[in-house]
This record gives C-alpha cells, structure tokens and sequence, in this order.
C-alpha cells in the first residue's frame, strides 16, 4: 500500500506492522502537543494580566493531579514499549529456511553475493514473498545496509558479521542507502533492491553470469591455502576436523563451549589464537589481509557444506 | 568604604578569601571541592580501566603473557614506596594540623623524594621495554625469551596489552609529576609560613591528591603486573 | 516601555561593569559577573562560526547534486557544525554566562566557591577552542562530530588529533564549572535559603553540574584513546588491527547522551524561572520539579545504548535501553504539565521572556514526544541514521535548549546590563525564530521517515521539495537570530536604564541594583520566605 506521500513503499512483510506503530505514536505526539499549546493558549488569554498590581492566590501543587499526569504517560509508554519491543523480538530472527545471501560493504559501494554464485554491485536481486536473511560485513569502516521499503537497516561492521531479513511483499525497484557516515562518498554509496516473481528471479539467476558457487569458491580457497593440510578429516592433524562443526557446539581450551556460527567460523581464519579447540594447539596462523572478506563468506559457505554433509553421512549411517 | 577594606585585610591577613563569611566555611568548600575532583579523576581513569577489562577478558592469554614479561619486584618495590610516601603525606597534614612548621615541610621534601624514586623506577622500565623492543607502534620487534612469552597468546593482542601498560601507567605518571609539582609550590609556601594550624587547607587538598594517585598504582599494579598465576 | 527616547547621560552608580576599565581588568578578573561575559562574547562568537556552517550545509542541499561544495567540505562543514556547536557553544551557553552570572547572586554569596578556578575554565574553553579552529583551517575534519571508529581512527586523514586535543581541553573546562556550581550551592547559601527554598534554575544548574562531573572525563578518556589509536595505530576500536569499534561506542555515549541533559536541563530551569514571573505564581509542583531534574540527570546515564540499537548489539541490551530511554522521559512530562498548571489562574504577561519559554514548552514536547519514536525499538530501526534523528535533536537542541538560552538572556539582560531593550523588536524576533525553526525542521520528520539518511551530501531528486523548505527556513531562522544581536548591543549605549526590578520578579539577584556592583551585596540577605513568593499574602511578608 502505497497510502501517503509521507511514508515510503510498503513493501515487506514488516512494513505495514512498523507503520502502524509509527501511526499511533504519530497520533501520541498530535495528541498531546495539541493539548498542551491549546492549554496554553486558552490560559494565555484567559489569564492575562488585567492590573499592574495582580497577584493570583498561590497554589502549591495537587498530588493527585501529579500522580495521574505521572501515571497516565507512564502506562502510554508502556503501551509503546511492549507493542515495539515484541515487534522487534518478532522481527529479530530469520524465519527457518530463509534464502541467505552474503553482503559486503566497502568504501563507498555494497557487494552482493548470491549462495549459488551470482555476483552484484550495488544491487540486489530478490524473490517475491520469500524471507531473505543477509549475511553483512564490511572491509573498511561501518556502514549501514538500510532498505526504507522494507523498514530495515543494520550496521555493517569490519571484522565481523551482522546480520538482517527481510521478506519482500511488493513488486518493484526500491531504494538502498548506507545510513552510517563512511567517508567522502557516503551519500553516494547507494543502490537498488529489486523483488522479482519468484519464476524470474529463478531466471535471473540462470541467466546472469555463471559464477562458481560460494561453496565451491570456498572449497577452491580451502585447497589453494593449505587449510586441509591441518583440517584433515579424521580430526588427527594438528587442526580440528571441520566435518560436522558447523552449527554444533565447539569445546574450547579454556572450558567454554560454544556454537560453531558464522563469526565463530570468521573469526578462527582471521584471529584463530582467540579461541583454541580443547585439546589442539595454538599453532594456526591467521589469514587476516591475506584473504579479502568475500573469499573468507566463500570458505564460511565452504564450511557450511561440511557440516550438512557430515549430517547426512550420520543419517546415513544411522540407516 | 574603609570598614570594606579593613574586613578585606583582615581576611587576607588569616587566608580568607573574600567570597567566604568564615574559615570553615572556606575549609568545608575546599574539601567538598577536591573531593569532587577526585570523582572527576575516577570516572576519567575508570573509562581507562573499563576498556582494559574488556579486552583482557577477550585476550586473556595474551594479557597473562604480556604481565609475565614485567618485572614484578620493580612493581612492588614502587608500590612499597607511594604507600611510604602516602605516610610521608599524612605526616605532614599532621604536622601543619600541629603548628610544626619544620616537620611539615620535612615530609613534604620525603614525600617529593619517594615520588622521585617511584618515576625513577618507572622511567628503568620503561627504558626496558625498549631494549626489548616491546613498545606497541614505536619499537615493536619482540625476540627471544620475550617472544616466546608473548606468542602462545597472539602477538597483535600482547602489543595490546603494552599500549594498555603505556597508557594506563603514563597518565599515573603524569598525575604524579602534577603531583610532585604541587608538593614543591607546598614546600616554598611552607617555608614562608603560609600555614598554620587553623588555616592549611592547600596542604590537606593536595594531600588527598596524592592519596589518589597512589590508590590508582594501588589498582594498576596487580592488574597490570599480577594477571595469571605464576608464583 | 518606550524606546524612541534616548536617556540623559547620567553617570551610572558603581557597578561591576564600571569598577575598572581596561583589558587587563577583564582578562584577568576573578568576578563570576565578569567571567560570564567573557563567556557570552565566546560562545556568541562561536555560535556565529558555526551557524554558518550550518547555512552553507543547507545552501548544499537546495539541490539534490549538491548546490555549493564537493563532497569531501560537505563532510566537513557537518562535523564542525556539530563539534562547534555542541562543545562550545551548547554545552557551556547558560552554565558559563548565566550560571556564572547568576548562581552567587541567586543564593546570595558573593562570588562563586573558586572564582580563580572558573577564569581557569574559560582560558582553558578558549584553548580548546583555538585548537578546534585550527583544526577547521588546517584541512578540517570529516568524521562526524560523533567520531566513529574505524573511520576516524585508522581511515580520515583529516584533522582528527587535534580536535580530539580540542574537545579533550574543553572538556576540562566543563568539569570545573560544574565542580564550581555544586560547592557554591552546597557550602555558600545565604542564612534560611534551605534547599527547597531554592530557586528552580539553581536545581537545574545543580543537576546540570552533577552530570558535567561524572560524565565529562569519561568523554576525556574516550578522545585520549582515539587520538592515541590515530597517531599510533594501536589497535583498540579498529579491528583491523584486533580492537573493537562498538567499544568506542559505548565508551563515547556512555559521555556524550547525559550531555544532552547538559544542554536541555539549564533551558528547563530558565523557564522555570520566566514562567513563574510572568504569571507570578509559584510553579506548580515546585518539589517535584526539583526532583524531576535530578531524576533527569540520574536516568540519563542509564540509556546510552538507545543510541546503538542497529549495531548489531544483543537484543536483550535493546530492550533494557528502550525501557529506560522511555523512563527518562516521564519526569520531562511531568515538568511540562507542572509549566503548564502553573498558567491556570496566574496573572500572564507577555513580553519577551515569555514568548521564549512558552515557545521551548511547545517545541520541547514535539521534540520529546518524536524521542519516543526512536526509544522504541521497531520504529529505531527504520528511523535511525536517518534525517528523522536530525529533526528529533534539533527540536530539542535548537527549539529548546536556544530558546531557553535566549528567553534567559532577555530575562536577565536587564539585570547583566543595567539597560532594556526594545520589547516591540525582541517580540519580534521570538515570533520570526519561532516561525523559521518550524520550517526549517519539520519538514526534516518527513524526509526521515521517508527514508533520507543523514549526512548525505546529496540525495535522491524525490527529496527535493522538503530540503528547500527546510532551506528557506533556515534562512529565516538566520534573520530572527541576528535582530537579538543587534537592538542587545543597540541597547548597551542606548537603552532606557534599568531598575533593579524591571519585572517584578522575586529571587535575590532582582534585590540588588541592576547591573550588580562586583561584590553583589551590600550585606548578605536573609532569606524568610519560600521561593516564588508572589502571592499577595506572601508579598506583603504575612507568611
């Protein structure tokens, strides 16, 4: 719905629910502005000064009257708060089986790479009605990846990942701005997301240019860079096996357990003595700068596949 | 006209500034005063402290390493010498309190004395982190023992570490040479006679000063030098 | 009050304006009255420099390729704007000029606690400032006023260090007035001036003062580090290099949101002030009102994070930060219904001073009330980094904290003078600010919402329409800033003399001639009755 010339397209699923909110607080804030110039407005002229020697009768105070103007936005903005805060918490994580694509942020241009290999600049090919979860860092400083249709935005941060969803309810070309200050060409580091049928979206992505996949991009990278002389797959060369590790917990050296993600997985390639897996040593050498961020997506992809694959040898095993 | 003068006088000739009616009065603000500075001075380095807790429970290994690497003797022989001259400064609030004008000015120039010894130890381990060739940006090549105390825990996290002891330990410095210089304006004006007992607010201010910069080393020394066990 | 006649010549009575001529007796003076005009001609300075950064932003901005300057100045004059006008112009506005000025006549002393100490904090003002305006020469600076790293550590090459080292300085300044202000109110009230007997503008000053101590050198540490990291590559917000850049984030709001308090509690205690005289009646609800600002000063510690909701921060430091950022607003509310109650059954006139707060009333709650859209989370999300954010803070900064400053100004300027000014003009001028403001920033809600980001140099053609609005605004906003300027300074050669009640105000500053001889008082008073005593009873000395 595309109701007032004062709000952007609704064009995801959230949108019309985050306009509802914004209506009624749009309707909280006429509301009392307008009580209060009216007051005093009324007060103005019904109690202006008739002598020079008025002097109105004091009055200290009404504590009732205190508690209710106390109690009365206090209950208004715990109307608000719980409306918003479960609309956030709705919104926070990705629906299961949400389409995943990786973005990259860079002075001043956004990078977008598709699971099956498609590759953008400054734009960013969707199907329609299907949630979308972007994967986001940046290779410089922070950015911002804001979608005003959509009403989301995160920040994109260096040396980690950030992530968001979406899931596009409307046909069409919509604005993507950076909205965090990153420099000289900030403003220009704009671009389009563009929701397609889901049949031409499939066509789109057969018809551009035929890239490699991530994961085999990511497996390429694996072999060149030696990874698997370490990462042997029985788990007794000097580094863990990576079968199975992804999405499952990891024991650590220093007694914390925690889960294989996508910044865990990030963050062994690029600062590996951070964390060390129980009963290894702290002997990997980190790939930071040797690696840009979009090869380290590609072996986190690469990764990934591992741990499906692991999975289904259990499944099969089980059989 | 004249009575304003001579109440003028008569103020300056007891250490009365103008906008007080009386001497506890003038003593009560100065308290509340340097008391004030003081929380001023602990949110300041409590930033410094928050920032260093985050990132030594980030990169605790490389903490522990870098803490390995500085001489812990050096570390609690100064620490023995701010609480002495912590001592030393108590005394000669004492002194002033009592009238004794030449003890006053006696523990202030130990007082100046202990605060030299500790920047004089301070200023040796500096010196040796350069011989090392430990200092973050400037002169960063660690070798030898030192490496291989360093490298288990990263060497990027360990340069961390130092900028921490750096910056962390060169604002103490910095705090105790303002220091050292307050003491010194205290020992000419003790001289002159400037105090007595019922007027030595400067002395107790500044005193309070100094108790804060060596509560300070008190904090820095076990987290910078003590991380890990070892002993 | 007629301003065609020119008064007769008459040789002013000794004041502290008059005691001594020459420039040594003012760059080197120990009076807090004396003091706050050093401040009132810095700030004002100040204001002028980065005001016009701000028109040459919004002259940018007429056109969606950009009208003036490339992109790279564009993000220069929009740090400035906001260093310049946050840290010296802001932040030390009613503290330095009428604070300084005001809080020893308010609790009847004769100077403040350490006046040695508040000249110090205005050199120390002016060094930080010389280091800011070489670093506006010498290349400027891009980052923003808010410094985020990596950029502004490891990325600009513009001149980040020194205006680090400026704000660093200044800050300092910041921290001894505060001091100052709270062993003035502590130690040096006048006999029977208990606390709630106090005037509303010394609880604000107090409050005000509270947060300047606590949260300043947090602000100090945070820049000394990022300059640390900007000359020598250390890694501690920059990843690249094994730091963290949401650590700078905290470190940097956890200072730099109470510092919005810094800036709209002082105008609140003006109001205060101006309201109850101009109805003459004690303001509704006077112990809760002094409360209310503490809470203010308290609360606004806790709700740092609201600034970093998209960051990526957990969603659990979300919702403690929103439940708190919207807790900060009730004792704003409650402040503006206790203003307003206090109209109901008051005798109301309106020169000057009053159309300034009665403008702050009506521009604060539309400010206040827009706070609420982003303390909430979903609505953030969308709103954040966006021309939305832009409006809220202006609202607040400009539609409250300036018009408080200059509804405080009007107010006292008889007292800071000894001279009056054109009311036919001054209400003038209130009502052109008041008009231009609106234009200017309110269209600034919509482009928000409707998507423009801030701190574009150029935008999306679609946007167009509202940034002229908003361009033309500013311009009026210029006009309606600069006739203050003119008739204040008319009015120091020509101005009708001033008694020392020009407006029937009560409060001990209005019990000692206008302008105030330097040591205030002839002899201290003593205070018998409560605050705001206008009633008649009380007037006549029956309660």
């Amino acid at each position: 719905m595309q109701a007032l010339p004062f709000q952007p397209d609704q064009a995801s699923s959230i949108a019309r629910s985050v306009d509802h909110l914004y209506y009624f607080l749009t309707l909280i804030t006429l509301f009392f502005t307008v009580l209060i110039f009216s007051i005093i407005f009324y007060f103005m002229i019904k109690y202006r000064r008739r002598s020079p020697n008025e002097r109105p009768k004091a009055i200290e105070g009404n504590v009732p009257l205190e508690v209710l103007w106390t109690a009365i936005p206090t209950m208004i903005v715990a109307v608000i708060f719980v409306w918003s805060a479960s609309l956030y918490f709705q919104n926070a994580e990705p629906p299961q089986g949400s389409m995943e694509i990786f973005v990259t942020g860079k002075q001043w241009m956004w990078k977008a790479e598709h699971p099956e290999g498609q590759r953008e600049i400054n734009e960013l090919h969707v199907p329609l009605g299907r949630p979308v979860k972007l994967t986001m860092t940046s290779e410089d400083v922070i950015h911002d990846f804001f979608v005003p249709a959509f009403r989301v935005k995160k920040d994109v941060l260096p040396g980690r990942y950030t992530s968001m969803w979406f899931e596009a309810t409307k046909l069409g070309t919509f604005h993507l701005f950076c909205a965090q200050y990153c420099g000289a060409y900030h403003a220009g580091m704009i671009g389009s997301v563009i929701v397609m049928e889901p049949d031409d979206y499939e066509r789109w992505l057969e018809g551009s240019e035929q890239g490699v996949t991530m994961e085999a991009a990511g497996e390429k990278l694996f072999s060149e860079n030696g990874c698997g002389n370490c990462h042997v797959s029985d788990g007794k060369g000097q580094g863990p096996s990576l079968l199975g590790v992804y999405g499952n917990p990891v024991h650590l050296s220093n007694g914390q357990t925690l889960n294989a993600d996508d910044v865990y997985i990030r963050e062994s390639i690029v600062s590996p003595t951070a964390k060390i897996v129980a009963g290894y040593k702290p002997v990997m050498p980190s790939f930071q700068g040797q690696l840009s961020e979009e090869q380290i997506m590609d072996l986190v992809a690469y990764v990934r596949s591992l741990g499906k694959q692991a999975g289904k040898q259990q499944e099969e095993g089980k059989k | 006209m004249s009575d304003a003068h001579a109440e003028q006088a008569a103020h300056e000739h007891i250490g009365l500034k103008h906008q007080f009616e009386n001497l506890d009065q003038q003593q009560d603000a100065d308290t509340l005063g340097i008391w004030l500075f003081l929380v001023t001075e602990i949110m300041f380095f409590g930033g410094a402290f928050a920032a260093y807790a985050i990132f030594r429970w980030l990169y605790f290994a490389a903490f522990e390493g870098g803490s390995h690497i500085l001489d812990i003797r050096l570390g609690a022989a100064n620490t023995v010498v701010l609480l002495g001259s912590s001592l030393t400064m108590a005394l000669s609030v004492r002194s002033a309190q009592t009238g004794n004008r030449r003890a006053l000015v006696i523990f202030l120039i130990l007082t100046m004395i202990l605060g030299g010894v500790f920047l004089g130890v301070k200023a040796y381990e500096y010196n040796q982190k350069f011989v090392e060739h430990i200092v973050p940006s400037l002169d960063w090549a660690p070798e030898g023992k030192v490496l291989a105390e360093l490298a288990p825990g990263g060497l990027e996290h360990a340069q961390l570490y130092f900028f921490f002891y750096f910056a962390m330990t060169g604002l103490h410095a910095i705090h105790m040479i303002i220091g050292m210089g307050l003491l010194l304006w205290l020992v000419l004006r003790g001289r002159r006679g400037d105090f007595t007992p019922s007027y030595f607010a400067p002395v107790e201010v500044i005193g309070l000063y100094w108790h804060f910069v060596d509560i300070v080393w008190i904090f820095l020394f076990p987290l910078l030098y003590l991380i890990g066990g070892r002993y | 009050m007629s301003t065609a006649t020119l008064e007769p010549r008459v040789k002013a009575p000794r004041n502290y304006l008059n005691a001594e001529y020459g420039w040594k007796s003012w760059l080197f003076t120990l009076d807090h009255k004396r003091i706050a005009l050093l401040y009132m001609i810095s700030i004002t300075v100040f204001f002028i420099i980065g005001g016009t950064f701000a028109a040459l932003m919004r002259i940018q901005l007429v056109e969606p390729q950009g009208a003036l300057v490339q992109p790279e100045t564009y993000n220069k004059l929009f740090t400035l704007h906001g260093v310049v006008m946050i840290f010296f112009f802001l932040i030390p506005s009613i503290p330095a000029v009428l604070g300084n000025f005001l809080v020893p006549l308010m609790v009847g002393a004769r100077d403040l606690a350490f006046p040695k100490l508040n000249l110090l904090s205005w050199y120390i003002y002016i060094v930080g400032g010389i280091f800011t305006l070489y670093a506006a020469i010498a290349g400027g600076v891009d980052t923003g006023w808010t410094f985020y790293t990596p950029y502004s550590s490891t990325y600009s090459n513009t001149q980040v260090t020194a205006v680090a080292v400026g704000v660093f300085i200044t800050g300092f300044s910041s921290i001894l007035t505060g001091l100052n202000f709270i062993v003035t109110i502590h130690k040096m009230r006048a006999p029977g001036l208990t606390w709630f007997r106090l005037p509303l503008f010394i609880w604000a000053m107090y409050a005000t003062s509270l947060i300047m101590i606590l949260g300043t050198p947090v602000l100090a540490i945070t820049v000394f580090l990022l300059a640390l990291e900007h000359l020598f590559h250390v890694g501690i917000f920059s990843p690249a290099l094994g730091g963290d850049p949401l650590l700078f984030q905290h470190l940097f709001w956890f200072y730099s949101h109470p510092a919005v308090y810094i800036m709209i509690l002082p105008a609140m205690g003006v109001v205060s002030e101006i309201i109850a005289c101009f109805s003459r009646k004690r303001i509704f609800g006077y112990k809760i009102v002094c409360f209310s600002s503490v809470a203010i000063a308290v609360l606004g510690f806790l709700v740092w994070g609201h600034h970093m909701f998209v960051t990526g921060q957990s969603v659990y430091a979300g919702l403690i930060f929103s439940l708190l950022s919207f807790l900060v607003a009730i004792p704003s509310a409650i402040k503006v219904f206790n203003w307003t109650s206090t109209l109901y059954k008051g005798s109301i006139s309106y020169e000057a001073p009053m159309l300034y707060a009665l403008g702050f009333i009506g521009l604060f709650t539309m400010g206040g009330l827009t706070g609420l859209f982003l303390a909430s989370l979903a609505t953030d999300v969308h709103l954040n980094g966006t021309y939305f954010i832009v409006a809220h803070f202006h609202y607040i900064m400009v539609g409250g904290a300036v018009m408080g400053y200059l509804g405080g100004m009007h107010f006292w300027w008889p007292k800071i003078s000894g001279r009056k000014y054109p009311n036919g003009w001054a209400a003038l001028a209130a009502v052109i600010i008041f008009v231009g403001f609106n234009l200017t920033f309110f269209p600034q809600f919509i482009m928000g919402y409707l998507g423009m980001p801030r701190r574009y140099a150029f935008y999306p053609s679609e946007f167009q329409v509202l940034n002229v609005m908003s361009t033309a605004g500013a311009s009026i906003l210029g006009v309606g800033y600069l006739i203050p300027l003119i008739y204040f300074i008319w009015s120091m050669r020509y101005g009708p003399v001033a008694e020392s009640n020009p407006w029937g105000a009560t409060g001990l500053e209005w019990q000692t001639p206008s302008p105030p001889p330097t040591e205030n008082f002839a002899e201290i008073p003593v205070v018998t009755q409560e605050a705001y005593a206008y009633s008649a009873e009380e007037a006549e000395g029956h309660v």
